[in-house]
C-alpha cells in the first residue's frame, strides 16, 4: 500500500514536470506580457528595460530552470497583472472553485445515479425515452450556452436567482465559504447546475448501461430464481457492481470539472481559479499560468490516487489481492 | 442667538435631506482594478478606479479641462521649476492632514527606478518642499505638459506609507508587494472599504472631502463581470445599476427594455491603419515596397468605404475621421478632419499612375480582442482592397501576440488605436507615432517611418511653452500626415454605457467613470 502510494507520488512529480515544461514552451506563443505592462507610448528602451527586469529576455529553458528552482523553495513568484504573490492569489480563489466543483459533483451523482437506475429498470417506459432524449441535449450543449440560457430564464426573466458572483461569503480562517449564507447558496445554484450538466448525463448513461449489463448476468438471474426481494437484487447486488466504472469516471471527471470550470466561472463571474487563469492568459501573466497548470497537474494525480484507493473499498476482491 | 439657531436648523435640514437622498451605486465593467498601488501598474481602468479614492494636484472638470485639485495655484518660477501652492485644510481618509511632504513622497515614489509608471513623469527630476503648503517640482528641461501629467499622479500619504512599510512601489521584478496594493488612503471623494479582485470592490462617500460633492452617493459597489452577455443580464435583472461598455449588439435590446437607457458618445480612441516603411513588404519579399509611394497610400485610402463600415459594422455608432486625433484633444484641426472620399475609380487611377495597374500584394493585420469589432473591420477593409485589385493577406490575432509583433515592426499594414491618454494631448501622437524611433521618441512607430519634418515638429512641440504656438506646431504635423497619407485614420470608437433610467452618470470621451458627478434618483 505504502509502496504503491510512493510510486504514485513519483509519477506525480514526473507528470507535473512534463506539464510545466510543455507550458513554458507554449508561453512563447501566448504573447508578450511586456506589451501589456507598458504605457501606450512607451519607448523601445523602456520596454527593453522592463523585459530584462522580468527576466523575459533569457532563453525559455533558463526561465524554466529558474521557475523550478523557485517552486522547489515554495515560491511561485509574483503575478505580472496583480503584482501580488501567486500563492496568495491561488489560495484566495481555491475555495470558490472547490465549492463549485464539490456541489456540482454531488449534484451529478445524486441525480445521475437514481435516474440511471430508473432508466435501466424500466428500459421501455415513456419517461425513460424522454430522459434519454433530454440527456442527449445535455451532453451536446456547450457550457456557455447552458449558462447564458439559465441566466436569462432564472435571473433576467424570473428574477429568482443572481446572475453572477458568489453572493455573501463568510471567512473561516483562510477559507471563504458561500455555504453559510442564503445569497451564497442562491449564487451557487446556477453555476453548479451548468457545471454538473455534462457529468450528470454522463453518469446517468453510464449507470444505465452498466445496470442493464449486470441485470442480465447469471448471478442476478440465480438471485431472482432464489426469490430474493427485487430491492435487494437491484440495489445490493446489481447497483454495487455497476458502480465500479462510475467511481472511475467521477474521479477523473472531477479533474475535468475543474478544467471545465474555466468556462462556467467566466460566464458567471465566479471568482475562482478558472477566472484567474483566463485573465492571466489574456494578460500573458506567466507566473499565474505556470502555477495554475502546476496545480491542476497535481490535482489530477491526487484524484487518480484516491480513485484507486476507493476501488478497494467498493470491490473486496481487490483488497485481498493487494494484501 | 435666534439667527444662530435658524442657521443650525437650516444646516441640519440640509444634512438630513442629504442623507435621505444618499444612494448606493452598483456598477460593473469587464475589467477590474489590478492593484490599488498607483505606482505598480499602468492599466488605465485601474487608474480610473483609483481616481475615485485618490486626488491629484490638478484634475479634469466636467469638460475635461484642467482645473485646480489639491493645488490651488501654480507658477513657472524658472523654465525647469514649477511652484505649486497647496490647498489648506485637506485631510486624508485616515484623518492625517495633507501637506507638501505628501507631494514630495508621491513624486519621489512615482519616479523611483522601480516604479512602473515612472514614464508618466519622465521629465521630473525631483520635488522639493518650500513650506508646509508650497512645493516645487523640478524638471530636466522646459516642458509644457507637466499639468497634463499631474492629472494622473495620485497623491499618497507619507505617514500612511511609512506606517505600513510601503514607501517602495510594488514591482514584479523586485518582488515587492506592499500594503498599498490592496489598501488605499487618499484624499479623494470616496474611501476604499474593501477590495476583492474579480469579485467586489466597495467604496463609501468621503464625508470629509475638501470639495463640495456634486454626487448623492453614499456607497459604491463595483462588481466586475468579464462576460458581455452576463454583464447585460445582470443589468436587466436589476442586480446592477450601471454597466460601462455595452456590446454594440446589445444596445438596441437595453434601450428597448423599459426602465433602462443607453448613453453613447464617440470616445477619444481613434482607430487607424499604419504602414510598413521598410524597403520590402513581408507579403512580397524581393520587390520594392509599394507603400513607400504616396499615391499607393492614397489609393488604399480611397478604396476604403468608411460610410459602409460605419453603418454596417459599427451600427452607426462610430464617428469617421480624416485626421489622427479626436476633436477634444489639443492639436486637433477641424479643416483636415475629412477622410479621403470612397472612390474606387480614383483609387484605380492612382495605382496605375504609381505603376501598379494590376495591384500588388500586401499583408493586413489586426487584433481580434482589443478594439470594438476589430476583426470585422479588418476583414471588411481586406475585402474592399481586394475589390480594388490588391492581393491582401489578412491576419487577425489576439492582442497578446499581436502587439509584440507590431512592436517589432513585423507587419505590412497594421491597425492601432490611440487615445492620447493619460496626457490627452496631440503631442502623444507626435512623439509616439509620428517621430522616428530615436532618443525615446517613436515608441509605437515600429514600421520604420522617418519623416524629418515630423521629427523636428515633435521635438519643437516638446519644449514649446506657448500654448498657441504649440498647438500650431501640432496642427502642422497632423496636416503633413494627412497630405502624405502617412496613415489611414478610420474612426473614433463609440463609447456606450447602459444604466437604469434613474441613474444620472455623465459620460466622458476618455472612457473614465467619474462617480463624483453621478446622481441616483
Amino acid at each position: 500500500m505504502i509502496a504503491s502510494i510512493g510510486s504514485r507520488l513519483g509519477q506525480a512529480v514526473l507528470v507535473m514536470l512534463a506539464v510545466t515544461a510543455i507550458a513554458f514552451v507554449m508561453f512563447r506563443y501566448v504573447g508578450d506580457p511586456v506589451a501589456m505592462m507598458s504605457r501606450e507610448d512607451a519607448s523601445p528602451a523602456e520596454k527593453a528595460e522592463l523585459r530584462a527586469s522580468l527576466g523575459l529576455d533569457r532563453p525559455a529553458i533558463v526561465q524554466y530552470g529558474e521557475f523550478l528552482g523557485r517552486t522547489l523553495k515554495g515560491d511561485l513568484g509574483i503575478s505580472f497583472r496583480n503584482q501580488r504573490p501567486v500563492v496568495d492569489l491561488l489560495a484566495e480563489r481555491l475555495p470558490a472553485t472547490l465549492e463549485l466543483v464539490i456541489v456540482a459533483t454531488i449534484l451529478s451523482l445524486a441525480v445521475g445515479i437514481p435516474v440511471g437506475v430508473y432508466c435501466a429498470l424500466k428500459p421501455d417506459g415513456a419517461l425513460t425515452r424522454a430522459i434519454q432524449t433530454i440527456s442527449l441535449v445535455g451532453i451536446s450543449m456547450p457550457t456557455f450556452v447552458t449558462g447564458i440560457g439559465l441566466i436569462l430564464i432564472f435571473a433576467v426573466t424570473l428574477r429568482w436567482l443572481p446572475s453572477f458572483g458568489r453572493g455573501d461569503v463568510v471567512q473561516i480562517g483562510g477559507w471563504s465559504t458561500g455555504f453559510l449564507t442564503r445569497s451564497g447558496w442562491a449564487s451557487l445554484l446556477l453555476p453548479s447546475i451548468t457545471l454538473a450538466l455534462y457529468q450528470l448525463t454522463l453518469i446517468m448513461r453510464l449507470v444505465r448501461a452498466e445496470m442493464i449489463d449486470v441485470l442480465s448476468s447469471d448471478y442476478i438471474r440465480f438471485a431472482k430464481a432464489r426469490g430474493l426481494p427485487p430491492r435487494y437484487i437491484n440495489f445490493r447486488l446489481a447497483l454495487r457492481n455497476a458502480l465500479m466504472p462510475v467511481v472511475t469516471v467521477t474521479g477523473l471527471q472531477i479533474g475535468s470539472l475543474i478544467a471545465f470550470a474555466i468556462v462556467t466561472e467566466t460566464v458567471f463571474q465566479w471568482p475562482g481559479m478558472g477566472l484567474l487563469f483566463i485573465q492571466a492568459v489574456s494578460f500573458a501573466d506567466v507566473p499565474v499560468m505556470a502555477a495554475y497548470l502546476l496545480f491542476v497537474g497535481f490535482l489530477f494525480v491526487v484524484i487518480n490516487m484516491i480513485v484507486d484507493l476507493t476501488y478497494t473499498l467498493i470491490d473486496p476482491r481487490l483488497r485481498t489481492r493487494r494484501a | 442667538m435666534k439667527r444662530g439657531l435658524m442657521a443650525l436648523a437650516g444646516a441640519l435640514a440640509i444634512l438630513m435631506t442629504q442623507s435621505a437622498g444618499a444612494q448606493t451605486l452598483r456598477w460593473s465593467a469587464p475589467g477590474d482594478a489590478v492593484s490599488f498601488d498607483p505606482n505598480a501598474q499602468l492599466d488605465s481602468f485601474t487608474q480610473n478606479i483609483q481616481l475615485m479614492v485618490y486626488d491629484t494636484l490638478v484634475r479634469r472638470n466636467r469638460k475635461l479641462e484642467i482645473e485646480p485639485g489639491l493645488a490651488t495655484s501654480w507658477q513657472i518660477v524658472e523654465p525647469t521649476r514649477w511652484r505649486f501652492k497647496l490647498r489648506p485644510g485637506v485631510k486624508f481618509h485616515d484623518g492625517e492632514p495633507f501637506t507638501a511632504d505628501d507631494i514630495v513622497t508621491t513624486v519621489m515614489r512615482t519616479i523611483d527606478p522601480d516604479s512602473r509608471n515612472k514614464g508618466n513623469l519622465a521629465t521630473v527630476v525631483k520635488a522639493e518642499k518650500v513650506d508646509d503648503l508650497t512645493v516645487d517640482i523640478v524638471l530636466s528641461g522646459p516642458y509644457p505638459l507637466l499639468l497634463n501629467d499631474l492629472t494622473g499622479i495620485f497623491v499618497m500619504s507619507k505617514s500612511w506609507l511609512e506606517k505600513n512599510n510601503a514607501m517602495k512601489p510594488g514591482n514584479t521584478s523586485t518582488g515587492v508587494t506592499t500594503f498599498a496594493s490592496t489598501h488605499a488612503n487618499g484624499t479623494g471623494p470616496f474611501k476604499l472599504e474593501s477590495y476583492a479582485p474579480d469579485s467586489k470592490t466597495v467604496m463609501t462617500a468621503n464625508e470629509g472631502w475638501w470639495d463640495k460633492p456634486e454626487h448623492n452617493l453614499k456607497r459604491i459597489e463595483f462588481r466586475p463581470i468579464k462576460s458581455d452577455a452576463t454583464r447585460v443580464a445582470a443589468l436587466l435583472s436589476g442586480e446592477i445599476d450601471m454597466i460601462s461598455s455595452v456590446p454594440l449588439q446589445d444596445v438596441a435590446r437595453v434601450t428597448g427594455t423599459q426602465g433602462f437607457k443607453v448613453v453613447e458618445d464617440p470616445s477619444l480612441r481613434l482607430i487607424f491603419l499604419g504602414f510598413n516603411w521598410k524597403p520590402e513588404l513581408y507579403a512580397d519579399p524581393g520587390k520594392k515596397n509599394p507603400l513607400l509611394d504616396v499615391k499607393v497610400r492614397q489609393a488604399l485610402w480611397h478604396a476604403v468605404d468608411l460610410e459602409a463600415i460605419q453603418k454596417r459594422i459599427m451600427r452607426g455608432k462610430s464617428r469617421n475621421t480624416g485626421t489622427m486625433v479626436a476633436p477634444p484633444v489639443p492639436g486637433y484641426v477641424a479643416d483636415i478632419d475629412k477622410p479621403l472620399a470612397y472612390d474606387p475609380a480614383l483609387s484605380k487611377k492612382l495605382l496605375t499612375e504609381a505603376g501598379y495597374p494590376n495591384g500588388f500584394k500586401t499583408g493586413l493585420s489586426c487584433t481580434n480582442d482589443r478594439y470594438i469589432a476589430d476583426e470585422q473591420l479588418c476583414l471588411a477593409i481586406a475585402g474592399m482592397w481586394t475589390k480594388a485589385g490588391i492581393q491582401v493577406d489578412v491576419k487577425t490575432e489576439s492582442k497578446a501576440t499581436y502587439f509584440p509583433r507590431q512592436d517589432r515592426g513585423e507587419l505590412d499594414v497594421w491597425m492601432l488605436g490611440w487615445a492620447t491618454l493619460p496626457q490627452m494631448d496631440g503631442f502623444s501622437v507626435l512623439s509616439g507615432i509620428f517621430a522616428s524611433r530615436k532618443d525615446g521618441y517613436g515608441g509605437s512607430n515600429a514600421g520604420g517611418m522617418t519623416i524629418p519634418a515630423l521629427d523636428e515638429l515633435a521635438r519643437k512641440t516638446a519644449v514649446e511653452l506657448d500654448e498657441g504656438k504649440r498647438r500650431a506646431l501640432m496642427g502642422e504635423a497632423f496636416r503633413i500626415a494627412k497630405d502624405q497619407a502617412l496613415f489611414i485614420p478610420l474612426h473614433q470608437q463609440p463609447l456606450a454605457w447602459a444604466m437604469r433610467s434613474n441613474v444620472d452618470m455623465p459620460q466622458f470621451p476618455d472612457e473614465y467613470v467619474r462617480p463624483w458627478f453621478a446622481k441616483v434618483n
